[in-house]
């Protein structure tokens, strides 16, 4: 790439640092240059979150149709599958499921939740109170 | 107590937190190409059973890790490293080294990382960065893909140390053990090392996934998406794809520009040897190729082209790029080097 081809995207999402970029000049050897972004770069990250908050919106409507517990939608939440959430919390994975159920959920102790609360970094409080429509996408 | 960093932003952390580290050792005479070439940086593997945050699971670069570890190891500096199971344990052994005035590479997760914005924080755990001080309780660090220097808590950098998930950092830190210097020779020849490896982990690794092979693979795979996978999926799959490959610390085009700067920067130190520059011209091309092929796929996940034509050309990019890059690292395995 052409130092002159170096794109400078600015957009919101990439206010917190300008990134290195390797090009050449026209001798064709290499320096560095900072870049502000890259139009192409935002839009599959855009992508990629649109899918999250879909994915999220689903799992909202399951919550309040009771089919399933708040711990897999905080788990989408905070971007995790079941092997991160596993070992976060130190349970099985196949114990993670059962929580899933809303029936299972809701016998829960305070410990086992509290392990929960803390892989999802909120308190114990915000957890047993979750009101899953007061998140918005 | 805090002694003079210098903090030197660079394209990919580990690149930036060795070279940074050598820097601060005695060894100016590495900078971050040589970091990533002589660590055998360049790589590629696509494991499409593996799904990594939602995606399949695609590198462009080594292992983590691997970068420091290696350019070390090939210029005979000797190094501590430590990964632990207790965070209190982390912690006491990070103060203890700040107070003797060290500078310590340590790899976090990026997902709790504070000065991170939120839209780029997923599960990714290989990240490094430097701590290089203890001011108020506060560590003070430094990111080499940021531009300027930041700090931590305690506890956030607890929780980034302790950041779970694949590539569990388990609060791992390292650096060099003592202030050395490094002689011209002993780079001349842990560059032929350093490119050999990465000829032959490009070239000759089994199972047809990674290296050249992999991104004929992947090229092959891609061509099928349409029809296998539907629009929605696949345009998933080629957005992972291009953040992956574009993804802050690359330094644009999947490493392919930072390794063919390292191939200039190796022909300094032998100019008798013309292929290197004719390499990195070929990976200056594979690199372009690299980023034309992303802004294909964008048109493709913006739902603008999603003809099958449109998955055979991105497919073919693939192809292409792989026989540039076969041809570019089997020129440098049958480098005869002189002196």
């Amino acid at each position: 790439m052409k130092n002159e081809d170096v794109p400078q995207d600015l957009k919101h999402l990439n206010t917190f640092t300008k990134e290195l970029i390797y090009a050449t000049k026209s001798d064709g050897s290499y320096n560095t240059l900072l870049s502000s972004g890259w139009n192409v770069k935002y839009s599959a990250l855009e992508l990629v979150w649109g899918d999250i908050y879909e994915t999220l919106r689903d799992i909202k409507e399951q919550v309040n149709k009771d089919e399933v517990s708040p711990i897999l939608f905080l788990m989408k939440w905070r971007l995790m599958d079941i092997q991160t959430l596993s070992s976060y919390t130190g349970f099985w994975r196949w114990t993670i499921k059962r929580h899933f159920k809303p029936n299972v959920y809701k016998k829960l102790s305070d410990k086992i939740l509290l392990r929960y609360a803390n892989s999802f970094q909120i308190s114990l409080e915000e957890l047993k109170n979750i009101n899953i429509n007061d998140f918005h996408f | 107590m805090t002694s003079t960093f210098n903090h030197i932003q660079s394209a990919h952390c580990e690149n930036g937190v060795t070279s940074n580290l050598l820097n601060h050792h005695g060894v100016t005479n590495i900078d971050e190409p040589l970091a990533f070439g002589i660590g055998s940086g360049l790589f590629f593997i696509y494991v499409p059973f593996l799904t990594f945050s939602n995606g399949p699971a695609i590198a462009f670069r080594t292992l983590p890790g691997k970068i420091f570890a290696r350019t070390c190891k090939l210029l005979d500096i000797p190094i501590y490293s430590k990964r632990f199971s207790s965070p209190k344990k982390a912690k006491e052994y990070l103060d203890d080294f700040l107070n003797q005035n060290k500078f310590v590479g340590v790899q976090v997760g990026v997902f709790y990382l504070p000065y991170f914005p939120k839209e780029y924080r997923f599960h990714f755990n290989a990240h490094n960065i430097i701590v290089y001080g203890k001011e108020n309780g506060n560590y003070l660090v430094s990111d080499p893909v940021m531009e300027t220097t930041t700090s931590l808590s305690s506890e956030e950098l607890e929780r980034v140390r302790f950041s779970k998930g694949v590539f569990a950092p388990q609060g791992y830190m390292y650096f060099p053990k003592n202030k050395t210097e490094v002689t011209t020779e002993q780079v001349k020849k842990a560059i032929i090392l350093g490119i050999r490896r990465n000829a032959r982990d490009m070239l000759y690794l089994p199972g047809g996934i990674a290296g050249v092979s992999g991104i004929n693979f992947m090229g092959r795979r891609i061509k099928k998406w349409r029809d296998k996978l539907g629009l929605r999926k696949a345009g998933l799959n080629l957005a992972n794809l291009v953040r992956m490959q574009e993804e802050i610390g690359t330094g644009g085009g999947g490493f392919r520009y930072i390794y063919a700067a390292f191939l200039q920067k190796a022909y300094t130190f032998y100019p008798a040897h013309d292929e290197l520059l004719k390499v990195a011209d070929l990976l200056t091309k594979s690199g372009d190729l690299w980023r034309d092929s992303a802004v294909q796929a964008s048109g493709m996940y913006k739902g603008r082209i999603t003809e099958q034509v449109d998955f055979d050309t991105m497919g073919d990019y693939l192809l292409e790029i792989a026989d540039i890059e076969k041809k570019a690292f089997k020129s440098l395995r049958e480098i005869q080097w002189k002196k």
